[in-house]
């Protein structure tokens, strides 16, 4: 569970899916926050890895599945701190994992009533087309931030989570998709957000196409031996 | 081209070779950034000793105006110096953040080994 300045809302998190899910163990990775985000999740039963500065997802990600690599731990399963994701959506992942080496949890496909309007929602729409032609399966939404990973996936990430902005969802599909992993969707339902309004600055949404495209593109033309898992290490 | 200003070209280029090496002698500067350097600092002494070999050098690839070569050669090496960084500053980057992962793993295993110490005793 990667958490910047999220000491509101961490602590129900953590005590909520260690509730709804016995027998799972929480991480948190703490992404060099400057409020008391460790603490509280530390008070609410998880364990937690502080970075001494801020990485973004990416970096918080890369923490967790080399911590889990490690640690021996077969599965990882991301879960926002802010409480958007339910974790009452964990098991259905977990369950298409068996087939899976990657499931999303997206957030359109008919659970809940999450929506996204305007040029961030034809970004997308044209993004989920492309990753699911790779990906060879029907995805939605590519940039769910609720997925969980198999032993493969795990391992691929540990050493080539992307730190890049937007990396950490986008490049991550197609790196997988490119190693050859299975990759899958599963509808679950959103939460509002527990704090921060959704931004519709449609400067910031071109903006955000820009750098998605980039990155898309930049995570087709990287040459195989950048994402080449290196055994023994 | 004058007496002084044959003198001030030379005197340039012996300057700005001078620093570098003496960085390099001083190991404020790694061999693998100085060579560009280096270089530049070479072809500026060259060129400043023997004015005759930079005309012969552009009107062997054609520029009419001598000192367009110099120009040019001095604005692709800074370009190549700058890009150079660029990529030194994402390794360096890369690696850093590597660290920072590696210090909150270790610190989650001493802080777990700890707590399961002392519940032991």
């Amino acid at each position: 569970m990667p958490a910047f300045n999220e000491e509101a809302s961490v602590g129900a998190v953590v005590r909520e899916v260690l509730g709804k899910l016995p027998g799972i163990h929480v991480l948190v990775v703490d992404d060099g926050s400057r409020d008391h985000t460790s603490a509280a999740a530390r008070e609410a039963g998880a364990l937690v890895a502080t970075l001494p500065f801020n990485l973004g997802v990416g970096g918080a990600m890369r923490v967790g599945f080399i911590y889990a690599l490690e640690s021996g731990y077969t599965n990882v399963i991301q879960v926002d701190a802010d409480g958007q994701h339910d974790p009452s959506g964990i098991p259905s992942l977990l369950e298409e994992l068996k087939q899976a080496d990657l499931v999303l949890g997206a957030r359109f496909a008919g659970e809940g009533d999450y929506t996204v309007r305007g040029p961030r929602q034809w970004a997308m729409v044209v993004l989920g087309q492309i990753l699911s032609r790779s990906s060879r399966t029907r995805l939605t939404d590519t940039t769910s931030g609720f997925r969980a990973s198999g032993p493969r996936a795990v391992a691929l990430f540990a050493e080539h989570y992307p730190a890049e902005y937007l990396g950490d969802t986008i490049e991550a599909l197609v790196i997988a998709s490119r190693s050859g992993l299975v990759i899958r969707q599963v509808p679950v339902s959103m939460r509002p957000r527990a704090g921060g309004v959704p931004s519709h600055n449609p400067f910031k949404a071109a903006a955000y196409l820009g750098r998605a495209s980039m990155a898309l593109l930049f995570a087709y033309v990287r040459p195989p031996s950048t994402y080449a898992i290196r055994s023994g290490s | 081209m004058t007496v002084t200003s044959y003198i001030f070209g030379v005197a340039s280029a012996l300057i700005g070779l001078g620093v570098v090496v003496e960085l390099l002698r001083r190991r404020h500067l790694r061999e693998r950034h100085a060579i560009w350097w280096l270089f530049a600092g070479l072809l500026a002494l060259i060129a400043g000793v023997f004015p005759a070999t930079l005309t012969w050098a552009a009107s062997l690839i054609g520029i009419t105006v001598p000192i367009n070569l110099v120009f040019f050669v001095s604005i692709a090496i800074l370009f190549f110096v700058c890009l150079q960084h660029s990529a030194e500053l994402t390794t360096l980057e890369s690696k850093t953040r590597t660290l920072a992962e590696r210090v909150a793993i270790l610190e989650l295993r001493l802080t777990h080994s700890e707590s399961e110490s002392r519940s032991d005793e």
